[in-house]
C-alpha cells in the first residue's frame, strides 16, 4: 500500500486492493474445499466401524467363538470353524509368504544392483496389483482342479501369491533404512557378507520386518475372493489341510447373501471380529513402523 | 561357500517372484485358451453369456461393461477427493488433526472387502434406493443428455387393485445396481489414489513454493502455478493405479452391483463384472466344456489390463520425480504399498 500511495498512482492502489480481496476470497473458497475432501474422506469410515460395531457386538457371545452353525432358523450355534480355517490357511500362508518374501528382499536391498535387481523390483511392484481374484483363479486352476478338491493349502498357495510381494517390498524397504556403517563395520571385522546379513542387518531391522509381515497379514487374513476360489468354505469344522475349510470372511459372505436373520446376525458378528482384527494389526504395524523409522534413522 | 549359498538362495526367492508372474500368466493363457479359440474376438465383444453344456455360449460383454461402468464412477467420485485430500495433508497446516487424517484414511484400504459388502447391503443399499437414487433422478435425471444415466428402471410400488392404474411410480429395483457399486469402490480406492498422490505432490521442489509464495502468490494459487502443473502427470499415475484396483474389486461389488447382464444407459440398474462373475460361477464350472475356459480367459484379461494400468502409473510417477530433481536416486519415489482385499 505505502509504496503505491509514494508514486501517487491511487487509483492503482485500489484496484490491486480489489483484486487481493477476490485473490484472498479464492484462497479461502479453495481451503474450504480441501477441509471438505478431508472430512467427506473420513465419513465412510466413520459410517461403518459404527454400523459393525452395533449390529456386530449383539452376535458376539462365548458359543459364537467355540460352537459350530446351528440349523438355519435355530437360535444358538457359532462359526469355530471359520475361526480354525482362517488360523489354518493365513497360518501357513505366513510359514509359506516369510521366508520367500524376506530373502527376496534381503536380495533387492543386499545384493540388488543393476538390471535383474530393477526387474525384480519393477515385478514385485505390478504384482502387488494383482488383483485378488486372479491370484484365486490361479490357483484355482493351478492346484484344486490339479488336486482334484478345494483345500485349505490351496487356500495357503492363494494367500502366498498375494502376501508374498507384498513382504518383500515392505521388509526391502526396512532393510535399506539399516545404516550403511553397520555392514561396513561387522566386514571390516572378517564377517562373512551372509553373517553380516543374518547376524546384522536382519535382527536391526527386526521389528520393522515384523510390521512389514503384519501388514502382509492384515490383508491376507480379509481376502474373500481367493480363498472363496481355493478352499471353498463349509459349514463344519475341519483342520485338515488337505480338504476344503471355512473362513471368517467366507461365512460373511455366505451369511449376508441368505434370506436368513439369524445368519445376517452371524455375519454382522463375523465382520466386528475380522474388522477388529485387521484395524488392530495395522495400526500396531504403522506405530512400530514408526517407531522403528526414527530409531534405525 | 556360506556366502554363495546364502546369496544364491536369496537371489532364487527374487526370481521366483518373476517366475511367479510368469506361471501366473502361463496358466490363465493355457487355461482360457480354449474360450478365445472357439469364440474368437467375439468372446469380448458378444452379449449372450449361456454356460447351460450343449447350448454353450461365452460373450463376456455385460462384465466388461458393468466392470467398465462401476470403475468408471469410483474413479469420477475418488478422484477430486483424492487430490483434494492429499492437498490438504501436504499443502495446509493442518496441526495435530493431520496425522491422525492420514491415519484414518489409510485405514480404509484396511477394512476388508467383505466389511464393505456386508456394509453396503444393509446399510448402504436400502439408503441409495429410497433416497439417494431417486432424488438423483428427479434433479440430475432431468437434465436432457447426461439425465439419462440418472434415471432407473421405473416399476410401480402402488397398483390400483380395480383398474390396474398406478398410483406411484417408484425407480429402481432393489437388487443393487452400478451407481451403488460404483460408490462403494470410490471409497475403498480412496487410499491408494490419496497416497500415491501425496508421494508425487511431496516431491515438487520446496522452492518452487517458496518462490510463488515470494512472489505474493496465495495458496490457492501456489497451488495452482506451482504444485499441480508439477505433479500432473503423477496425479495421472496415481488415477491408473487406483483404476487397476477398481477393475480388479471382488466381493464387496459382487454383493451390491445387482448381478444383472442388462446393458443400458442407466447407472441406476443391476450390472455385473468380470470379478463378480469369477467368484458366483467357478463352483459350476467343469472341464465338460468350456465354461471354466472362459473364466479363466476372463481372469486373464482382468490381471493383463490391471498390470498395464500398475506398470504405466509407475511408470507416470516415477517420471514426476525425474521431472523436478535433476539428478533422481533410482528409486526416489516409493509406491505406498497399500492393498485392497478382494
Amino acid at each position: 500500500m505505502s509504496e503505491y500511495a509514494a508514486t501517487g498512482d491511487v487509483l492503482l492502489a485500489r484496484r490491486s486492493t480489489a483484486v487481493t480481496r477476490s485473490r484472498r476470497l479464492k484462497n479461502r473458497l479453495f481451503t474450504g474445499l480441501l477441509w471438505a475432501c478431508g472430512f467427506l474422506a473420513l465419513l465412510p469410515l466413520a459410517f461403518i466401524i459404527w454400523y459393525v460395531l452395533i449390529r456386530g457386538l449383539s452376535a458376539l457371545n462365548i458359543n459364537f467363538f467355540t460352537r459350530e452353525p446351528a440349523a438355519p432358523g435355530q437360535p444358538g450355534g457359532g462359526i469355530v470353524q471359520s475361526f480354525v480355517g482362517t488360523g489354518l490357511i493365513v497360518g501357513m500362508a505366513i510359514a509359506f509368504s516369510v521366508p520367500l518374501g524376506v530373502l527376496a528382499a534381503v536380495y533387492l536391498s543386499e545384493y540388488g544392483r543393476g538390471r535383474l535387481a530393477s526387474g525384480v523390483r519393477f515385478v514385485a511392484e505390478i504384482l502387488l496389483s494383482t488383483p485378488s481374484i486372479v491370484a484365486g483363479a490361479f490357483i484355482w486352476a493351478l492346484v484344486v482342479v490339479a488336486m482334484g478338491t478345494f483345500s485349505a493349502l490351496a487356500g495357503s498357495i492363494a494367500l502366498t501369491v498375494l502376501m508374498w510381494p507384498i513382504i518383500a517390498r515392505a521388509t526391502e524397504e526396512i532393510l535399506r533404512l539399516v545404516p550403511q556403517e553397520l555392514r561396513e563395520g561387522a566386514l571390516a571385522l572378517g564377517l562373512p557378507r551372509w553373517k553380516v546379513i543374518l547376524r546384522i542387518v536382519i535382527p536391526t531391522a527386526g521389528s520393522g520386518i515384523f510390521t512389514a509381515i503384519m501388514l502382509a497379514v492384515a490383508r491376507g487374513m480379509g481376502e474373500t475372493a481367493p480363498i472363496l476360489l481355493t478352499a471353498l468354505g463349509q459349514e463344519f469344522l475341519s483342520t485338515n489341510p488337505l480338504a476344503p475349510a471355512d473362513a471368517v470372511p467366507l461365512r460373511v459372505y455366505d451369511y449376508a447373501r441368505t434370506p436368513v436373520l439369524s445368519q445376517h446376525a452371524m455375519a454382522w458378528g463375523g465382520a466386528i471380529v475380522l474388522l477388529t482384527a485387521v484395524l488392530v494389526l495395522s495400526i500396531t504395524a504403522r506405530i512400530l513402523g514408526n517407531r522403528q523409522r526414527g530409531r534405525v534413522r | 561357500m556360506g556366502d554363495r549359498l546364502f546369496k544364491g538362495t536369496s537371489v532364487f526367492m527374487a526370481v521366483g517372484l518373476v517366475a511367479l508372474l510368469g506361471l501366473l500368466l502361463w496358466e490363465l493363457s493355457v487355461g482360457g485358451s480354449r474360450a478365445f479359440a472357439r469364440f474368437g474376438l467375439h468372446f469380448l465383444t458378444g452379449r449372450n453369456w449361456n454356460p447351460v453344456f450343449g447350448r454353450e455360449e461365452f460373450g463376456a460383454l455385460p462384465f466388461i461393461f458393468g466392470t467398465l461402468v462401476t470403475s468408471a464412477i469410483a474413479i469420477v467420485l475418488a478422484v477430486p477427493v483424492a487430490v483434494g485430500l492429499a492437498l490438504l495433508l501436504n499443502e495446509v497446516r493442518t496441526g495435530w488433526l493431520r496425522d491422525p487424517l492420514a491415519v484414518f484414511v489409510d485405514l480404509l484400504a484396511a477394512i476388508p472387502s467383505v466389511v464393505y459388502g456386508l456394509w453396503g447391503l444393509f446399510i448402504m443399499k436400502p439408503v441409495f434406493d429410497h433416497k439417494v437414487e431417486p432424488f438423483l433422478t428427479a434433479t440430475i435425471g432431468k437434465v436432457p443428455v447426461i439425465g439419462a444415466l440418472f434415471r432407473g428402471a421405473q416399476y410401480c410400488v402402488q397398483i390400483d387393485p380395480t383398474t390396474g392404474a398406478c398410483h406411484k411410480i417408484g425407480y429402481n429395483s432393489n437388487g443393487g445396481d452400478l451407481f451403488t457399486a460404483g460408490v462403494i469402490l470410490a471409497i475403498m480406492i480412496l487410499p491408494i489414489v490419496t497416497a500415491v498422490t501425496r508421494e508425487v505432490v511431496a516431491v515438487v521442489p520446496r522452492d518452487l513454493r517458496e518462490a510463488s509464495l515470494a512472489l505474493g502468490a496465495t495458496r490457492y494459487e501456489m497451488v495452482r502455478m506451482a504444485v499441480l502443473p508439477y505433479a500432473r502427470s503423477g496425479i495421472v499415475g496415481a488415477t491408473m493405479l487406483g483404476l487397476g484396483r477398481a477393475l480388479g474389486e471382488t466381493i464387496a461389488v459382487s454383493m451390491v452391483v445387482g448381478n444383472g447382464l442388462g446393458i443400458s444407459a442407466s447407472l441406476f440398474r443391476p450390472g455385473y463384472t468380470i470379478p463378480a462373475v469369477i467368484a458366483s460361477e467357478f463352483r459350476e464350472a467343469t472341464s465338460v466344456g468350456v465354461h471354466r475356459s472362459a473364466l479363466l480367459a476372463l481372469a486373464l484379461v482382468l490381471v493383463v489390463i490391471a498390470l498395464i494400468l500398475a506398470a504405466l502409473s509407475r511408470l507416470l510417477v516415477r517420471r514426476t520425480a525425474r521431472l523436478v530433481s535433476a539428478q533422481p536416486p533410482p528409486d526416489s519415489v516409493e509406491m505406498p504399498i497399500l492393498e485392497l482385499t478382494g
